[in-house]
């Protein structure tokens, strides 16, 4: 096996020099002590200046995880996670007091965003394109906001929309993934630090798309972001989350809770690009990316729309997941996990059709290269009233070398005469005669390699917000490069 | 044969005919011809029984019988085929299976005796070979794996086999090249008769070349906007629907 | 888990190795594995649907009723004519077992040609105690299912089947179950074995069918093991009583070259579990398991499968399909695995279901699990209703609409039928099909009175 040799090699060199991303930034922070009690989650709640109710509400969510099991169900293999092991906050000194106006950002801070390729100077921006930049448990800069104030659309981290709009918080917060939900998603709902918070009121049009980027940076130290998205009725946004993290030889944790929630004719766009530093060649290090995302249409005819590339973390655990509520509501999923080396993920979507001709597709695209391990793992649930209900499933993998492992697990439960669920899956190798074909025609293997997956991708590349659609094309590429000989 | 009186039918609340007036005589072809989405096929759906069309005015008489309520296996007993538009794929049932439940169903209706596995088949075949069908067609799947000018030529076999009062044909000619348009017309052609009338729907003029209309209708809007001798045809040949304030597709 | 103890307290003391109407009481060897099969069933209890593997199925009938071994009056109940699923047995072998005892007085075992050794798994234990113990629990053994351990403990009844190399035989052999003709709730576990020599050929049909209104749990385990070359079909038809309990287990093995094929009619039971397992362990290895189910009433029926692709250049195909009346419910788990190292794997799955009724239910699961690269899996799965656009195709030709319905409902499963390669099995198992559906001819009958 030639090629597999090669592609072993390859993926080495591939390991070494393309996580661009692995760089530390050197700068004074504030850090709670080290593990977790009562007395942290009290910390952080004071750190950020919150609401009784809150604080209630993270200190039942701590006393729940402290009985809760790991979740064993899924494929992925991980030593113990020591939580007592981390620390659970850490800001940079010069953000402690909360994000600052652009012109006062630290300028060291200004440049890791530069090097991330992420300026935070608003006219270097994508002019179409508001952040949010989370460094740690912090943000530390939202762009535009005075542009979308002006239409009424609230952009900002979580911890400040307490201060600005704390109904609309306390009124949605924990609705969609309760703090109940899982191990991870408890754990979050104790420790949270900062998240984005987005209201788009009835009517409105986001004028541009919203992103937020999530950065760790300091060592042992976990991240348990906490994103909210309420789309009013008739409201329409699309959001774009993008993350990296130093190369560092042990495991992060990432726990993150997204909600969003859809009334009556809105919609939702989110889309993932996930980049986390994915370990070393041989296993070592690498972010632990265990993710709760949940959407509900609760409105009629609304609609939520998850996209996401994921490269990075050594491993993913995450299953966005949409509640078909609202009668005529929409999910969909759109995905590409490409895992090499040691990394393993484990994801996937649910889509639960409650209301009548609710409709759902999902378009997952799995490419595993090297020793890592894949799994689809996905729920189609057709409730008994949900009439009419429609959903479409293709899920195909492809592997790259004869080491790694592709899977794929969906699950299918119809309640409903009417409904129609459509489900295909296929796995296979990359194809020898595209590559030879290409090859043919001039085109170096690498290249090649990355035309095949791009063209295996394309139809969840597609989704992907135009001013992204590049950028993660590239990142396909480039996670890829050279696996096959 | 068949009269249509100010009929007006709505889909999922949405009204696609507006008010049809037809009267058609045994041993007339009539052609109607309209723009795409001018209700042509819903038409033909309502005449042969479809579920999910409401009828909110007017009615249907065939045969000086009004159709109303009458399920779509009464009306194929009762002499009506539809050549549809778009021939429905069914595996695993063969066409001679198909086709000898339906005429056997459609002779037990008139009390008349079954067609033995025999005598159908000797049947079939002949009117096969006069389409210029294969063999192996009247064994396939119906429709499985036709092409779409085969699943054509299925359609007007079936309409040979079960030698209906009134045919319908939705958009036979579509999808056909010269050759099987013209075995198609023959078809036609041949089971012209004093007794048995028939509607054409077809947005082309081609078709009418080969089988010479009494009539000609052009729907548009959910209405017929004008009859005429089968000059009419080619006067749409020329000027196309946009008199009608739709463009031809 | 407190209820547990004692919903396996009628098992676990009906248990006794030496009782002796059990086939082999004698012998000290299976004494000790029906000790094992009763601990390891105890430490394992009866699965739940806590269990991965037995997420979709509840052993509901196994909580609240209390089975009692069948006894000699059970099994030799009167049974005036066998209800033979293949046409005229003529000269073709035939075993029957009535309330899982076997009734030799109905068997046929004439025609087969020499080097097939078709007898009942007591004959076997006794004649040939040696062979048997180097067979027995091969693939169905100590660390398989709770269920497995369960028959292995109690195992009562069975056949065994042995070709010898390069032996062919060409009819099929039927092997009839009668259950239901009990006054009170009888359990009884049939142990089969099959074993093909190389080169082999042989086709099994084994008809499950309830005939009297009596409760019965019936689990049984089948080992087959197909040698290099040989090729075995193995055929099933399950049309038991309204109140039986139907599990069976089947643990396959597929040497070089041979081939497995395997179709399941499930339709009838009120509760029934296929759980079968195939492994292809040698180049060349292929296996087709088909199957379909037909559900009404408050029937349950779980097939659970799972293919194992070991070594490089192995095929499977697999598909079900099913249709599910009134308030029935059905579950398809259909796992595909490709080990390291299998190249070369081609690997097809498909499972369709027609829902009839609001009330019907469906639960699917395919899965592939894969640790090679050079191969071509897939699978495929959709649940819905009749097509709409085919009823009034058939109905404008002519066609009654409750003969519509049906034409469409053979339609639908016709195409898995197809894959019966064995002709006369094929008519007979259509024939089943036909006989489930309304009588639609009777009420083409009024129709056309009308
Ligand atoms: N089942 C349906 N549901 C909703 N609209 C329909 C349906 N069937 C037809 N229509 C609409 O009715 C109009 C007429 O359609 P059709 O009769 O197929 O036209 P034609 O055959 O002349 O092209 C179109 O606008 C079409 O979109
Ligand atoms: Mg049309």
């Amino acid at each position: 096996m030639v090629a597999s040799t090669n592609t072993a090699q390859q993926v080495k060199e591939l390991a070494e020099e393309k996580y661009k991303y692995g760089f530390f930034t050197d700068i004074e922070s504030e850090t709670a002590p080290k593990g977790l009690n009562e007395d942290i989650v009290r910390f952080i709640s004071a750190k950020k200046n919150e609401p009784e109710w809150l604080l209630k509400w993270r200190l039942k969510a701590f006393k729940y995880w402290l009985t809760m099991p790991e979740p064993r169900w899924s494929k992925v293999i991980h030593d113990p996670i020591d939580y007592q092991d981390a620390y659970y906050y850490s800001a940079p000194k010069s953000a402690a007091d909360g994000p600052q106006s652009l012109d006062e950002i630290d300028p060291q801070l200004l440049e890791t965003y530069e090097k991330l390729g992420i300026p935070l100077k608003e006219q270097e921006r994508l002019s179409g394109v508001a952040v949010d930049a989370v460094f740690d448990s912090v943000s530390v800069a939202t762009t535009f906001k005075a542009k979308l104030g002006e239409v009424g659309v609230i952009f900002c981290p979580i911890s400040e929309a307490l201060e600005v709009c704390p109904d609309l918080v306390k009124k949605y917060l924990g609705t969609v993934v309760p703090y109940t939900d899982n191990k991870h998603a408890t754990l979050n709902s104790a420790v949270f630090t900062d998240g984005s918070f987005v209201y788009i009121p009835p009517g409105v049009r986001c004028p541009m798309e919203l992103s937020t980027y999530f950065r760790i940076n300091a060592a042992n130290t976990g991240q348990f972001e906490r994103t909210l998205i309420i789309a009013d009725k008739g409201s329409y946004v699309s959001y774009l989350e993008g993350c990296t993290a130093p190369m560092r030889d042990e495991h992060q944790l990432h726990a993150a809770v997204v909600e969003l929630i859809t009334l009556d004719d809105a919609e939702i766009k989110y889309s993932t690009i996930q980049n986390w530093y994915p370990g070393d060649e041989n296993g070592r290090g690498g972010i632990y990316n265990f993710v709760t995302k949940r959407g509900h249409c609760r409105g009629r005819n609304s609609k939520i729309s998850w996209t996401q590339v994921e490269t990075g973390a050594a491993i993913t655990w995450k299953y966005p997941s949409c509640i078909l509520q609202g009668d005529n509501s929409v999910g969909e999923f759109y995905s590409i996990a490409i895992t090499n080396n040691y990394q393993q993920a484990d994801t996937g979507t649910k889509m639960i059709h409650l209301g009548k001709n609710t409709t759902s597709r999902i378009i997952s695209k799995g490419i595993s290269a090297g020793r890592a391990n894949q799994t689809y793992r996905g729920l189609v649930r057709i409730s008994p009233k949900a009439e009419g209900a429609r959903n479409f499933t293709q899920c195909d993998s492809l592997l790259i070398g004869d080491r790694c492992g592709a899977h794929t697990v969906p699950y299918i439960e119809c309640k409903n005469k009417s409904a129609i669920v459509e489900h295909e899956a296929t796995t296979s190798k990359i194809s020898e005669d595209q590559l030879f074909y290409l090859r043919q025609r001039g085109i170096p293997p690498e290249e090649a390699v990355t035309l095949v997956v791009n063209g295996f991708c394309r139809e969840v590349l597609q989704q992907l917000p135009m001013e992204f659609a590049v950028e993660a094309q590239k990142l396909v590429g480039i996670s890829l490069e050279g696996s096959v000989g | 044969m068949l009269e249509i009186k100010n009929l007006h039918v709505s889909v999922e609340g949405k009204a696609i005919l507006k008010g049809i007036d037809l009267s058609v005589q045994p041993g007339e072809i009539h052609a109607i011809m309209g723009p795409n989405g001018s209700g042509k096929s819903t038409l033909s759906h309502v005449i042969a029984g479809r579920d999910g069309y409401e009828i909110t005015g007017g009615r249907i008489i065939y045969q000086g019988e009004d159709l109303t309520g009458l399920a779509p296996e009464i009306r194929a007993a009762k002499g009506i085929f539809l050549a549809f538009q778009y021939p429905v794929e069914i595996p695993g049932v063969a066409n001679t299976t198909f086709l000898k439940e339906a005429l056997n169903a459609i002779r037990r209706y008139h009390g008349e005796d079954e067609l033995d596995a025999m005598q159908f088949v000797k049947m079939m075949r002949e009117k096969a070979k006069e389409l210029g069908i294969p063999e192996d067609m009247l064994k396939r799947a119906v429709n499985v794996g036709f092409s779409g000018g085969e699943k054509k030529r299925n359609e007007i076999l079936q309409m040979a086999i079960l030698n209906p009062r009134l045919a319908i044909l939705d958009e036979t000619d579509s999808g056909l090249d010269i050759d099987a348009m013209k075995i198609v017309a023959e078809g036609v052609n041949n089971m012209r008769a004093p007794e048995r009338s028939t509607l054409i729907i077809t947005h082309y003029q081609r078709l009418l070349d080969y089988i010479i209309p009494d009539k000609v209708h052009v729907l548009a809007h959910g209405r017929i906007q004008r009859s005429g001798g089968k000059e009419l045809a080619l006067e749409l040949e020329e000027k196309g629907y946009a008199e009608f304030g739709e463009a031809a597709a | 888990m407190t209820t547990e103890p004692t919903q396996l307290q009628p098992f676990v003391e009906s248990f006794d190795p030496a009782r002796s109407g059990l086939p082999g009481a004698g012998l000290g060897w299976l004494k000790a594995l029906r000790k094992t099969g009763i601990e390891r069933f105890e430490a394992l209890g009866l699965p739940t649907p806590k269990l991965e593997a037995w997420k979709y199925t509840r052993l509901k009938p196994l909580e609240d009723t209390r089975y009692q071994p069948v006894t000699d009056e059970d099994g030799m109940a009167a049974l005036n004519t066998v209800p033979s699923l293949l046409p005229d047995p003529g000269g073709r072998p035939r075993l029957v077992f009535v309330n899982g005892w076997m009734r030799p007085n109905f068997w046929i075992v004439g025609d087969l040609p020499d080097g097939v050794h078709l007898e009942s798994l007591h004959d076997v234990l006794e004649t040939r105690p040696d062979w048997i113990r180097e067979r027995l629990g091969t693939l169905a053994g100590e660390d398989d299912s709770s269920l497995v351990q369960l028959n292995t403990a109690m195992m009562d009844t069975g056949f065994v089947l042995r070709v010898e190399d390069g032996v062919r035989v060409e009819t099929p052999i039927e092997v009839i179950f009668v259950g239901g003709l009990t006054a009170h709730p009888v359990a009884y576990s049939p142990r089969n074995l099959i074993v093909l020599g190389k080169g082999a050929e042989a086709t099994v049909v084994r008809y499950h069918v309830g005939l009297g209104a009596g409760a019965y749990f019936a689990n049984s385990v089948t080992e087959i093991d197909v040698g290099p070359g040989a090729l075995f079909r193995n055929y099933k038809v399950q049309a038991e009583a309204l109140e039986a309990t139907h599990i069976d287990t089947v643990r396959a093995r597929v040497a070089r070259d041979a081939t497995y094929e395997s179709f399941s009619l499930s339709i009838g039971g009120r509760l029934s579990r296929n759980e079968v397992s195939v492994r292809l362990e040698g180049e060349g290895a292929h296996c087709a398991l088909n199957g379909a189910y037909l559900m009404r009433g408050s029937e349950h029926c779980d097939n659970t499968t799972q293919i194992d692709h070991l070594v490089p250049h192995t095929t499977s195909r697999e598909v079900f399909k099913g249709v599910l009346d009134d308030e029935s419910r059905a579950v398809f788990v259909g796992r595909i695995v490709v080990h390291k190292d299998a190249q070369k794997t081609d690997g097809y799955q498909l499972c369709k279901t027609l829902l009839l009724s609001t009330g019907a239910e469906i639960d699917v699961k395919p899965e592939l699990e894969i640790y090679a690269d050079d191969v071509k899996c897939s699978h495929g799965a959709t649940t819905g209703q009749m097509d709409e656009t085919a009823l009034f195709y058939l109905r404008s030709r002519g066609v009654p609409e409750a003969l519509a319905r049906n034409l469409l409902v053979q339609s639908f499963i016709g195409e898995v039928l197809e894959e019966i390669s064995d002709e006369d099995v094929r008519r007979a198992i259509t024939d089943q099909v036909v006989h489930w559906l309304p009588a639609a001819c009777y009420l083409a009958e009024e129709w056309r009175a009308e």
